[in-house]
């Protein structure tokens, strides 16, 4: 279908031209991309966010593996040996007694004073910190570890972090679930509005093939028509959300008695978010637009 | 020009529009088809530029042949023929010149030569200076005027009028014959359904009178021959 390029152009200047000649229709469809899109970036925001946080719990999940008391040099290298020649495990990371003793000393706080007393007779176990590429993997290497030789016990906060998993797993799955509702219904809605208002221009189209036009040179406008449409509804959904978030991520990761509850940062986040709200927009109203125009074509 | 063999048009819904249609009409001619309300001349017409489907029949247009027509060269077989409809058909967004210029557009002709063509054919149906109105802010018979020139200005060997006066006063009817007659006159063969009595008797040409789906009378400088 090869299209003289002053074709293009005029089908390009029609496009554009109809946005104004239709400007009511043009105010609904543009009302209905503004509105939804809205709803699906800030969606979009809450839920890639609240995946980052369940990813930085889990990244902090690991587990502590305490060797015996009585182990000697040669046996605590087995045990490093054999924990790593364990596929799942990604790193693993020795921390002795005198180091334990301190980081304990030092999550005490003001307390972990009295503590310093224990420096003369450390009554902590050498310890291997270990984490596993996929965190899920945490429950069933901890048992594989507590089974090697010269380990006393493994910690990884057992209750707490099976919970967390499980959460983690709900909430990833409704988010799933939601985005995609919510994202149909976006289609749906603009879709729906402009669909209405080409109906409104059925008799035009009828009024073009008989004059002798072809159906791609009736299309070709409504695709243009429904690009911007889509690109111009997608504005103040993109205003907002990148000002929103700008300030949201601001006053948050300021906060950093949390370090686990940050939000992506704005750059690059925020961009992405922006170009994926304006794809979406994009490809809803040239697809709204054009499937509108299919079933009056038929004259 | 126009070859109709042995047409019958049976719609969807039982209706028998044509009952056996068999006419030739020769390039250059001015050809009235008349009938009462009903009879089967909107479908008459409608087959020449296939906004209808014969249900059997065999029709030639200029070189087209329909019956074997693709879908897909419909278009192509419009562009050779100018077609006024009673409801004029304009497209009521865009201006007289943007109407006129869309039946160009679909040439793909070059903006210099639609600019020019326009102009050409806005002068010719005498509304020069409406070029930039949009048709609500026009008469009726202007309208009628400027569908005229969207009809004619792609140059068709074909122009079919579809009762153009029928929205229209007496007066202003005779405008649109008098425009009418000078596009005949340089050789463009006309076919126009009409319910008037006084311009099938005034401006004497061949009548085709269509009842019940069948040519019942073919004359050349006819009568209308109804009671109005």
């Amino acid at each position: 279908m090869a299209m003289k390029f002053r074709t293009f152009k005029r089908h390009f200047r029609e496009g554009s031209k109809n946005i104004w000649r239709n400007s009511w229709m043009t105010i609904a469809s543009i009302g209905a991309v503004t509105t939804t899109l809205i709803l699906v970036g800030a969606f979009l925001a809450l839920m890639l966010n609240l995946n980052h946080v369940a990813d930085n719990l889990e990244e902090d999940v690991h587990i502590k593996a305490l060797v015996e008391l009585t182990a000697d040099e040669n046996e605590m290298e087995t045990v490093e040996e054999e924990i790593k020649s364990i596929p799942e495990v990604s790193s693993v990371a020795f921390s002795s007694k005198e180091e334990e003793l301190k980081s304990l000393v030092e999550s005490m706080g003001d307390e972990g004073g009295a503590w310093e007393l224990y420096q003369q007779d450390n009554p902590l176990n050498n310890a291997y910190i270990v984490k596993t590429a996929d965190p899920q993997d945490t429950m069933d290497i901890a048992s594989e570890i507590e089974n090697i030789d010269n380990i006393e016990k493994v910690n990884y906060g057992q209750d707490v972090v099976q919970n967390l998993f499980k959460f983690n797993e709900y909430a990833r799955n409704i988010g799933l679930v939601l985005i995609f509702a919510l994202v149909f219904t976006a289609i749906f809605l603009i879709s729906n509005t402009i669909k209405i208002t080409i109906m409104a221009r059925s008799k035009e189209i009828g009024i073009m093939k008989l004059v002798g036009a072809t159906n791609w040179f009736i299309r070709w406008p409504f695709f243009v028509e429904g690009l911007l449409l889509g690109v111009l509804g997608s504005i103040l959904p993109i205003i907002i959300l990148l000002t929103g978030y700008y300030y949201l991520a601001n006053s948050t990761n300021a906060l950093d008695q949390f370090s686990f509850v940050t939000l992506l940062d704005f750059n690059p986040f925020a961009w992405q978010l922006a170009a994926i709200i304006l794809f979406i927009g994009a490809a809803i109203g040239v697809w709204g637009s054009v499937m509108s125009v299919r079933k009056f074509l038929k004259v | 020009m126009i070859e109709m063999q042995g047409i019958y048009k049976t719609y969807p819904n039982g209706v028998t529009a044509l009952n056996g249609i068999d006419v030739y009409i020769d390039q250059g001619e001015f050809v009235y088809v008349v009938g009462p309300s009903g009879a089967g001349k909107s479908t008459f017409i409608k087959l020449i530029f296939q906004e209808v489907k014969p249900s059997k029949g065999d029709i030639k247009v200029n070189n087209w042949d329909l019956t074997t027509l693709k879908q897909k060269e419909v278009p192509f077989l419009r562009r050779d023929i100018g077609v006024v409809y009673q409801d004029f058909k304009l497209l009521p967004k865009f201006t007289v010149y943007e109407n006129i210029a869309f039946a160009l557009e679909v040439l793909e002709e070059t903006p210099r030569n639609i600019r020019k063509r326009v102009m050409e054919v806005l002068d010719q149906v005498g509304l020069k200076n409406k070029a930039r109105f949009i048709p609500d802010e026009l008469s009726g018979g202007e309208q009628q005027r400027v569908s005229i020139a969207r009809a004619i200005a792609n140059h068709p060997k074909l122009l079919i009028a579809d009762e153009p006066t029928g929205n229209l006063d007496p007066e202003t009817s005779w405008e649109i014959m008098k425009v009418l007659e000078e596009i005949n006159a340089t050789g463009t063969t006309i076919l126009m359904a009409t319910h008037s009595k006084e311009i099938v008797n005034t401006i004497k040409k061949r009548v085709i009178a269509i009842e019940d789906g069948l040519i019942v009378r073919d004359e050349h400088r006819g009568e209308y021959g109804y009671e109005v």
